[in-house]
């Protein structure tokens, strides 16, 4: 994996973390550093939070030898996945975790955009909370700018605190070139051809709320982001020509041309 | 033909039975029967007579009528051969039998016109009332946006002729379409479903609660409840449509786009800061999701009257009332009555403006 090969700076095999990211369901997960995890300033509180906590963090770290049954073994297994994960949310907004996570968002490790006018743009994992067990990991799309959950049931339970509210803004924001570019495009539900009213009204009224945005961030001379405007307005004009009929409420109905 | 021959399954449900036609609708034979629904198909679907006896599993004609069989049969494409193909059932069975090649050639003619078949066949009273039944039985999935809280979602074609798009899921929760979960669905061609299909089911059972599942799910933890009842809140507080309001557009507010609008749009944060607008990596598509906290704004031709019309040209207002209201309390859907000359709300009352939406605003910001 090339997480694990990128991994110059420990000069053995990680073994945990190495079963860890590449087990089944554990895709969103890059390999968190050795010399990371051995920085105690980078766990503080976690050792209140975490069960056998010390235990939880020799077996993340291979260090483990307590001899004890199966059930305590189990318990500390199951406590080290929770070390690691809330480990994960930290390491992932530092510069070698952002790092890691950008080139798993370039593969589409963690998936991408189910909306179709979205084009399969690749989705980054992310929690609605900070607060562990509090919602399961969700995806979101840099270019329709919304939340999506995973297709996979075993994804669907991965905690959302792993990767928390900010990674994904973040990201963004440290690399701004990988934005894609907004559209404008939308989906227009049709009856027999024609557009549906109450759908459609309801998409220029949106219209009008990202005009006014535009308009906004033109007077502060701020880029808008969007695609092709030039384009999409063609494309509209051309649109307009059957424009004139729409049905809704059992007859076509003519909107007013618009002032 | 031995009558010993074990009852097969028929074609339409071996293949609607297939991996990936999950979304299909079995046709009635009553409604493939009637010429007047496979109108203009003939031109669209090669070696049409032999699809379509092999989508109603019949043979192609009366037996020994040698001389009837050989008339249709003007085309280059029947390939006499003695070696009987398997396989295939009773169509399989023909005097003419053909080569496999030839076979698999009617095999998907016979696919492309079930498809286009279908597209009717859904549109039609019996067909999307099959719809429906799959629907209620959450057949076609639910909308994977976070927002939209698991609502049924209906397959969709982008394009009415074939061969240019594979189906899609239109979510009439958010009114968006999305690709099917599972890479199965991706050879179906989305021409065999149709633009007009989901959005005139909605149209019809008007009655539908589309909204998903609302309730909170159990054993969510008091933080999520926090976050569910703030967003709750944040609608109530946005939502200023007139109670008495049941229809706008023809469409009764709540089952008007209910995953849009305050508390359904994603807020991006960075240590719990709002990013601001004016961030290069700050949000340009709420719009997308927004929707007005009174839908009766949604109300285009009194709103265009009400901002030019002069006295005189105002039309009545049963010829342009798009907004339907309850007549006091208790009055059912059924006898909504057109509203008269009720005036709503003074003009230039721009929900969009100065709402809750507007992050401007540098309080907190990350920039
Ligand atoms: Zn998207
Ligand atoms: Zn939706």
């Amino acid at each position: 994996m090339d997480d694990f090969n990128s991994e110059s700076d420990s000069d053995y095999t990680s073994y945990w973390r190495d079963w860890f990211i590449s087990s089944r369901g554990n895709e969103y997960f890059c390999e968190i550093d050795e010399e990371y995890l051995t920085d105690r300033f980078n766990l503080t509180g976690l050792n209140t939070e975490i069960q056998y906590y010390q235990h939880a963090l020799d077996l993340v770290t291979d260090v483990f030898d307590f001899d004890c049954d199966d059930d305590m073994r189990e318990a500390i297994e199951k406590s080290a996945r929770h070390l690691y994960g809330l480990v994960h949310a930290r390491y992932i907004v530092t510069t070698r975790g952002l790092a890691k996570m950008l080139e798993k968002f370039k593969k589409s490790d963690f998936g991408k955009c189910p909306r179709v006018i979205c084009e399969a743009q690749p989705l980054l994992p992310m929690g609605q909370s900070d607060v562990p067990n509090t919602s399961p990991v969700k995806l979101y799309c840099a270019r329709c700018e919304d939340l999506y959950n995973p297709k996979s049931s075993r994804h669907a339970v991965i905690d959302g605190a792993y990767f928390g509210t900010s990674f994904h803004n973040i990201l963004f924001q440290v690399y701004p070139a990988m934005l894609p570019p907004k559209s404008q495009r939308r989906y227009e539900p049709r009856v027999f051809g024609f557009k549906v009213h109450a759908a459609a009204a309801l998409g220029r009224w949106q219209a009008d709320e990202r005009e006014k945005m535009k308009d906004r961030l033109k007077d502060a001379k701020i880029e808008t982001g969007f695609e092709e405007e030039d384009a999409d307005e063609e494309e509209e004009e051309l649109d307009d020509e059957d424009d004139g009929m729409e049905i809704g409420d059992g007859f076509a109905n003519r909107a007013p041309a618009q002032a | 033909m031995s009558s010993s021959s074990q009852v097969t399954e028929s074609w339409i449900s071996s293949f609607c039975g297939l991996l990936g036609h999950e979304y299909f609708a079995e046709v009635s034979e009553d409604f493939i029967e009637d010429d007047f629904n496979l109108t203009g198909l003939q031109s669209q679907v090669p070696m049409y007579k032999e699809a379509l006896e092999m989508i109603l599993d019949v043979e192609p004609e009366e037996d020994e009528d040698e001389e009837d069989e050989e008339e249709e049969d003007d085309d280059d494409d029947e390939l006499l051969g003695d070696e009987r193909p398997t396989g295939y059932r009773r169509a399989s069975d023909r005097r003419h039998l053909r080569m496999a090649s030839d076979l698999s050639v009617i095999e998907s003619s016979a696919e492309l016109l079930y498809g286009l078949i279908h597209q009717r066949y859904i549109t039609s009273r019996p067909g999307i009332q099959q719809m429906a039944e799959k629907y209620e039985l959450q057949h076609f999935g639910t909308c994977p946006r976070v927002h939209c809280t698991s609502c049924k979602v209906l397959p969709v074609g982008l394009n009415d002729s074939p061969g240019h798009e594979t189906v899609k899921l239109f979510c009439p929760s958010c009114l968006d379409v999305y690709t099917p979960p599972n890479s199965r669905f991706q050879t179906v061609d989305g021409a065999f479903f149709g633009t007009t299909f989901p959005s005139l089911f909605f149209m019809t059972f008007t009655d539908v609660d589309i909204g998903g599942s609302r309730s909170t799910s159990t054993g969510a933890a008091d933080a999520l409840l926090a976050i569910q009842q703030a967003n709750a809140e944040a609608k109530t507080r946005n939502n200023t449509t007139p109670p008495n309001v049941t229809s706008v557009n023809g469409v009764a507010p709540h089952n008007l786009g209910p995953g849009l609008g305050p508390g359904n749009i994603y807020e991006p944060r960075i240590y719990g800061f709002r990013v601001s607008e004016r961030a290069r990596s700050g949000p340009r598509m709420k719009w997308l999701r927004m929707r007005p906290a009174d839908v009766t704004e949604l109300d285009e031709t009194r709103r265009y009257w009400d901002e030019h019309g002069e006295d005189g040209e105002r039309p009545d207002d049963e010829d342009m009332n798009m907004v339907d209201v309850a007549e006091g309390k208790g009055v059912s859907v059924e006898r909504r009555k057109k509203m008269a000359g009720r005036r709503r709300r003074p003009n230039g009352l721009d929900v969009g403006g100065g709402s809750p939406m507007d992050t401007n605003e540098a309080t907190g910001a990350v920039g």
